[in-house]
């Protein structure tokens, strides 16, 4: 095999990982603020169930969530599932796991904003969307920003916990042409390519804390 | 003096914080163009009545009435009663406030901190409320400062910038909770100047403060408060120059006035 077609095979196992990391964020993101706010809830039931999901989330490996929801169908209702189901499997379980992790990320940054942000938005009449989506999330984004940073780049290793379930992601190909060809040199080429990714992904976090530095 | 119209009329406001009551029943009354202030020692109730005032605060009983529309009044039980959410929405837009710590938005500059509420919340044109931003900025002084940060000023700047704010909405009342506490002592005296122009204007205005010399200078009317009572009350020169209450006496004394 030439060194040509193991990139080739690597850059779309490659592109597999991007979408994996991709529709994890746009996905989590959105929806560990939802969490976040059932975790914040007056409500004592909503609030006693997102803790006990964000303490699974948390307290069990993200690679048993991905079986449970891979083989979980069939096994648990009998349902017999496509072809295409393995990789929207890992898209769910990657979802709901690191919507946990971004809910409590987001109930850090949103209970450590003052009071007086709240009851100056009061006073002048903001109502309670307005209040949080002018005046409260634009300031918790900038907070929270670094630990952010920290998921998103274990989100680009754990795209590799799709090869327990032969997604054909980097790793897996890596894994494949490592064994069919006897040669380390596909997991060195996976190694650059995922530490240029994060490199990558790094440099645009950065950028954007940047941006936010405009006051502070 | 007590000519105008009634602003803001407050009946028999009670307010406990568990076991701890801080009102004990205040009435007090405040028409156009009045300047009250408000003293007393500190655990007094009188930042708890600035905040029921506003609506911060829930009060267990009692009344409010802005320019006579209710905001809360009492039920046949004697139970408070509060207008339901669009009044109140209404209600909030007659009085504005300026708080000890600012408050004001870090994220917005400072311009769009005095024009983002007339733009958001009443819904004015956003060329017409920036073009009021910025003559309220040139009138307190930081037409220089409309780009800038809060982080960027001074806690003085800040301050009048908070103030610009609360007038952007053109409220009928403002009330200030001791807006130089949280300054340096030489940079009292710019807000104080502030607030004395707003008085020359026949702004409505009742003010919390433990500026005394200020209080007995700039306020039409003071009411002196101690333990969540009303003490005294009357025209400034009388309660802070000659007060009839021995409790007012001792509290002034500590101020050397």
């Amino acid at each position: 095999m030439s060194l040509q077609t193991m990139l080739l095979q690597l850059g779309e196992g490659m592109l597999t990982s991007m979408a994996i990391f991709a529709l994890t964020l746009l996905g989590s993101l959105p929806l560990g603020l939802v969490v976040s706010f059932g975790r914040m809830s007056q409500n004592s039931l909503l609030q006693s169930l997102t803790r006990v999901y964000i303490s699974i989330m948390r307290g069990t490996p993200l690679m048993l969530q991905l079986l449970v929801v891979y083989f979980g169908p069939y096994y648990l209702f009998n349902i017999s599932v496509s072809r295409q189901y393995r990789f929207w499997a890992v898209i769910i379980a990657f979802v709901i796991n690191y919507a946990a992790y971004f809910a409590e990320i987001y109930r850090g940054g949103i209970e450590s904003m003052p009071r007086g942000q709240y009851e100056a938005a009061e006073v002048l009449g903001y109502g309670r969307l307005q209040t949080f989506f002018r005046i409260i999330l634009p300031q918790v984004i900038k907070r929270i920003l670094p630990s952010v940073t920290n998921e998103v780049i274990t989100l680009i290793k754990d795209t590799s916990l799709a090869f327990a379930i032969a997604v054909p992601e980097m790793f897996t190909e890596a894994k494949a042409i490592a064994a069919s060809q006897k040669t380390m040199s596909a997991f060195v080429a996976a190694g650059i390519f995922y530490y240029v990714f994060n490199l990558i992904v790094a440099a645009l976090m950065e950028f954007f804390e940047a941006r936010l530095r405009y006051y502070d | 003096m007590t000519e105008g119209r009634e602003i803001l009329r407050i009946r028999e406001l009670k307010k406990n914080f568990g076991e701890n009551d801080v009102l004990h029943g205040i009435s007090m009354s405040v028409r156009e163009g009045e300047v009250v202030a408000i003293i007393g020692p500190s655990g007094s109730g009188k930042s708890t009545l600035l905040r029921c005032a506003t609506l911060l605060e829930r009060a267990d009983s009692g009344e409010i009435y802005y320019t006579g529309e209710s905001a809360a009044s009492m039920d046949d039980s004697g139970g408070i009663v509060y207008a339901d959410a669009a009044s109140l929405a209404k209600i909030r837009r007659r009085f504005g406030l300026v708080f000890q710590n600012f408050n004001l938005f870090p994220h917005f500059s400072v311009l769009k901190n005095v024009a983002d509420a007339p733009v958001t919340v009443a819904g004015r044109p956003r060329a017409e409320a920036e073009e009021l931003a910025m003559a309220l900025l040139v009138k307190l002084g930081l037409e220089d400062k409309a780009e800038a940060y809060p982080c960027q000023l001074s806690g003085g700047q800040q301050q009048r910038v908070s103030i610009a704010r609360a007038l952007a909405m053109q409220p009928d009342i403002l009330f200030f909770d001791e807006p130089t506490s949280a300054l340096d002592p030489e940079l009292t005296g710019e807000i104080l100047r502030v607030i004395r122009e707003l008085a020359l204007e026949k702004m409505t205005m009742v003010i919390v403060t433990h500026e005394m010399a200020f209080a007995e200078k700039v306020a039409d009317r003071v009411i002196f408060m101690a333990e969540g009572l009303i003490v005294e009350e009357g025209a400034a020169g009388d309660v802070i120059g000659n007060p009839e209450q021995s409790r007012t006496r001792a509290f002034l004394k500590k101020y050397e006035i």
